[in-house]
């Protein structure tokens, strides 16, 4: 029991940086009905840039680790964002009155530029980081198996659903938010009603990358290590936990990434570590066989 | 011919496709103020002026001037896009409606009050930290949206799904969100297809208080004759894709050419249709 437990633990917070990935992918997918395979490597770039800030803060002697956290994430928000908007202003948005593929091949593309850039810029070795947040909460202690919280975990959690309030709420209440819904539903009336849906669309990139650069940066201080090949794993994992959740689903991205997360975290601890990536996509194959929209996706309606 | 008084000007618009020609030198204005009504038999070729002049298509040649009150004038087959709705202040509805169906039918009517939302948002950031000025934007553009839904008799329904509404009151929250983009020239598609009587006769109503208050011009494409010949100052008929008769609908009501194009297609609903507006 206590083993579970923590199990159970290790895969929510896990769970949660695939989920703030996934919901770049559904986002994206919601509102011009493509597969963005480049987001994996934004995420990567979102963790290059937060180790990069934090050394360089280091060196500017801000040693105190709350600020120096809340800068790097800021940081590194800011700039991975910045990558997104190039990223679909350079390969996205002229391919937009092309045929359907045509953005989806340019974004495979796009995550091999992103990757091997950052493979010669940085280096193809593992970067480690110091573990900067020691302790946890013990939670059962009884004197066998100790069930224990990180901080590290709590913070990943805690801002996970911190960024799912903030970002649900501009969705739902905002004009940005109505105008995403908008185009998500009809992109044609909403530009005759005077939206210019390119700029939704870029804040949409934008928006999308600033949340992958927060698992980046989580996945750095949660893991201690990073290198050029993450984005393509975590990627992969992410665009599973969006179709399983239902692409185009916001809440399913979360519960998408969740489910994931604990899936992964359970094989690696009751079967084997190998498989457990195994386990995730089998799981994702069987769930679609019998719900083909995933976990809360609709089913599409073809516009007469 | 481009006086103040015109609102829009098309001069030899054509538009083809492959070998189709669907719309052929067709050249007319839009009087300020008023309401022009596009009729035709079905394939004549109104919807395809329609969707040139809201940047649907580029015409094959042609121009379209629309001139504001101020005097500024727009060559809309030079804008792209939205600044058709943003800049020459077009609006348009569709013969199929296309309500968001998935929002609220206030957030229908806020979407199309974009324009005014975001500069006042500066650009989302100012709105994020609930700046006052957006925050006044928005009550405005609320207050705007609940005008209108009351015009429209739709303001108990005003959190509901559009898409959960009946076919009428669809139809008009359709124009009213047109409205709500702040239009000068109003293009309506077929606005009392599938209406009752009783509809139709409210939607004239409707039509003549937007026109009469609001001093927007309306270009209207319609089978309904009832609705063209009543409120429409000004008809233009066109059959296969050529203007055959341009005139007051009582001049048009006795053209002989327009009673033949509608005759010649057998639809002898047309034709009664015509006869009833006659009585």
């Amino acid at each position: 029991m206590e083993y579970f437990l923590q199990q159970f633990i290790n895969g929510i917070a896990l769970g949660s940086i695939y989920g703030l990935i996934a919901l770049g992918y559904t986002m994206v997918y919601g509102i011009i009905g493509m597969i963005n395979f480049a987001h994996g490597d934004i995420f990567m770039i979102g963790g290059f840039i937060a180790l990069i800030a934090f050394l360089c803060l280091v060196a500017l002697g801000v040693t105190a680790v709350p600020l120096a956290l809340f800068l790097v994430l800021i940081i590194a928000m800011l700039i991975t964002a910045l990558y997104g908007w190039v990223v679909e202003r350079v390969a996205y948005r002229p391919l937009r009155h092309s045929f359907r593929l045509a953005p989806m091949l340019s974004a495979i593309g796009m995550a091999f530029v992103l990757g091997n850039f950052v493979q010669i810029a940085q280096g193809a070795r593992v970067k480690p980081l110091p573990p900067l947040i020691p302790g946890g909460l013990i939670l059962i202690d009884n004197g066998g198996f100790v069930v224990q919280v990180s901080n590290v975990q709590i913070i990943v959690v805690l801002t996970t659903l911190a960024l799912m309030v903030i970002f649900s709420l501009i969705v739902a209440r905002t004009r940005l938010g109505r105008d995403m819904r908008a185009c998500e539903q009809d992109r044609t009336m909403a530009a005759l009603l005077g939206v210019d849906t390119d700029r939704v669309i870029s804040t949409t990139f934008v928006i999308g990358a600033a949340l992958a650069a927060v698992a980046g940066f989580m996945y750095l201080i949660y893991y201690g290590v990073i290198d050029f090949y993450i984005g393509f794993v975590a990627g992969i994992k992410a665009f599973t936990a969006a179709v399983l959740g239902g692409i185009g689903s916001l809440p399913g991205a979360m519960l998408g990434g969740l489910a994931i997360g604990l899936i992964e975290t359970m094989w690696s601890a009751y079967f084997s570590v190998q498989y457990r990536d195994v386990a995730a996509f089998s799981i994702l194959i069987v769930v679609l066989i019998f719900m083909p929209t995933g976990l809360l996706g609709r089913p599409e309606i073809e516009k007469v | 011919m481009n006086g103040g008084d015109t609102i829009l000007d098309v001069v030899h618009l054509s538009m083809r496709f492959g070998g189709i020609v669907a719309v052929k030198d067709l050249s007319f204005s839009a009087r300020r103020g008023g309401i022009t009504a596009l009729i035709g038999p079905n394939g004549a070729g109104k919807t395809t002026v329609f969707n040139c002049i809201t940047g649907f298509y580029k015409p094959t040649t042609g121009m379209m001037r629309l001139g504001h009150a101020g005097g500024r004038e727009f060559l809309l087959e030079r804008l792209f896009d939205f600044r058709i709705a943003k800049l020459a202040r077009v609006a348009r509805t569709f013969q199929n409606i296309r309500l968001f169906s998935g929002m609220t039918v206030l957030e229908n009517l806020l979407v199309a009050q974009h324009n005014p939302l975001m500069s006042a948002s500066g650009y989302t950031l100012l709105g994020l930290v609930g700046f006052p000025g957006y925050l006044h934007a928005e009550r405005a553009a609320i207050d705007l949206a609940r005008y209108w839904l009351d015009r429209i008799g739709l303001i108990e329904r005003a959190d509901d799904a559009a898409g959960n509404l009946p076919y009428g009151d669809q139809r008009r929250l359709e124009i009213a969100r047109a409205m709500c983009a702040d239009p000068v020239l109003l293009c309506l598609d077929e606005p009392a297809a599938g209406l009752n009587a009783q509809e139709s006769g409210a939607l004239n109503d409707f039509l003549q208080f937007i026109r009469g208050e609001h001093k927007v011009s309306i270009l209207l494409i319609e089978h309904d004759m009832s609705v063209v010949m009543e409120i429409s100052d000004h008809v233009i008929v066109l059959d296969y894709g050529e203007k055959i008769a341009d005139g007051s609908p009582r001049a048009i009501r006795d053209d002989p050419k327009v009673i033949a194009a509608y005759l010649g297609v057998a639809d002898e609903r047309t034709a009664e249709a015509i006869m009833e507006a006659d009585q």
